[in-house]
């Protein structure tokens, strides 16, 4: 399912990189030249007026769907939400659970 | 382009007028659109009318239904079933000849089986529930009220549940949790990656793209010439 390489790598830290903001980049409508303009800060849901629940919803199936990985109810906060650093902290966490 | 068919009650009442749009220049090939659901049917409803304007350009009819209980249907949203919205389907391309069927993300679990044609990015009951489900428990959470998503599956068996505006039944809802699309004769699957970029659906406010418009025209006019007799 996944294709991320082994995200103990710096290869593997880029690439989850690139593909969490291509997929915020889908959702938002960005170039990715945009998107990869993304930092640890940049705000996130509560920030982006167009990134509502359902938005979020669909971000948060999507990441499950491309990166392999199940997302349950009690994963989901403000802090994983609020901040792209935030969301990609998440999601290597998820694919590394060490 | 907007024109009625009528939907048979299946209790054998009289039938509902329902409302379509529909490009019907009386040509050989017909296609019937099943359309995306819900919160999806918005994000894609501009992306499905272009299609179907590259489909006229290229000679093709094609004739997309209201769902029962959607758009302008005088019919209640929450009365409908999966069942019934496949009966929908079949009598509405029956109604208007069509020849083939295009189906748009959950719209493939409603495709009339003795059609030959085509499931967009098919989407499952399962996966569609899921996500309803999943932005309810997020504006649930933001509001500081503690909703899980066990336990709203559990109300949605029992007495259905609104999930993103939407009223689902307690049947469509139980229908849903085992809904997957099957491929009927003649029917394959055209998926995202077949079409280019990243799809609409995901997009957090409904867009358009003419690229991908273009292409998935383009592939259904191209299979309709292959398979012409």
């Amino acid at each position: 399912m996944t294709t991320l390489p082994n995200i103990d790598s710096e290869a593997g830290e880029a690439a989850l990189d690139t593909e969490l903001k291509a997929l915020i980049a889908d959702v938002l409508g960005l170039d990715p030249e945009q998107a990869s303009a993304f930092g640890p800060e940049s705000g996130l849901f509560g920030h982006l007026p167009e990134l509502d629940s359902m938005a979020v919803a669909g971000l948060l199936t999507e990441m499950e769907d491309r990166l392999g990985i199940v997302i349950e109810d009690d994963d989901v906060d403000g802090e994983m939400l609020e901040t792209y650093g935030g969301l990609l902290a998440f999601a290597r966490a998820k694919l590394d659970p060490r | 382009m907007i024109f009625t068919w009528n939907n048979p009650a299946p209790d054998g009442s009289l039938p509902l007028e329902e409302l379509l749009v529909a490009f019907d220049r009386g040509r050989p090939a017909r296609v019937l659109v099943c359309p995306a659901w819900f919160d999806e049917a918005n994000k894609l409803r501009r992306f499905t009318i272009e299609v179907m304007r590259r489909l006229d350009a290229l000679g093709i009819d094609s004739l997309l239904p209201d769902l029962p209980g959607c758009n302008e249907s005088l019919a209640p949203l929450e009365n409908q079933t999966l069942a019934g919205w496949r009966a929908s389907m079949v009598a509405a391309g029956e109604a208007l000849r069509a020849t083939h069927v295009l189906t748009i993300r959950a719209g493939a679990l409603v495709a009339p089986a003795g059609l030959p044609g085509w499931h967009y990015a098919a989407q499952s009951g399962p996966k569609l529930l899921r996500g309803m489900i999943r932005a309810r428990t997020i504006s649930a959470r933001e509001a500081g009220l503690a909703e899980t998503s066990e336990g709203l599956m559990a109300a949605g068996r029992e007495a259905g549940l609104v999930l993103g505006g939407w009223s689902i039944g307690a049947a469509m809802f139980r229908e849903l949790e085992t809904a997957e699309p099957s491929l009927a004769a003649g029917q394959s699957d055209l998926a995202q990656s077949a079409i280019g970029g990243p799809g609409l659906w995901l997009r957090a406010e409904p867009d358009e793209d003419a690229e991908q418009a273009d292409r998935l025209a383009a592939l259904i006019a191209e299979n309709i010439g292959d398979s012409a007799p």
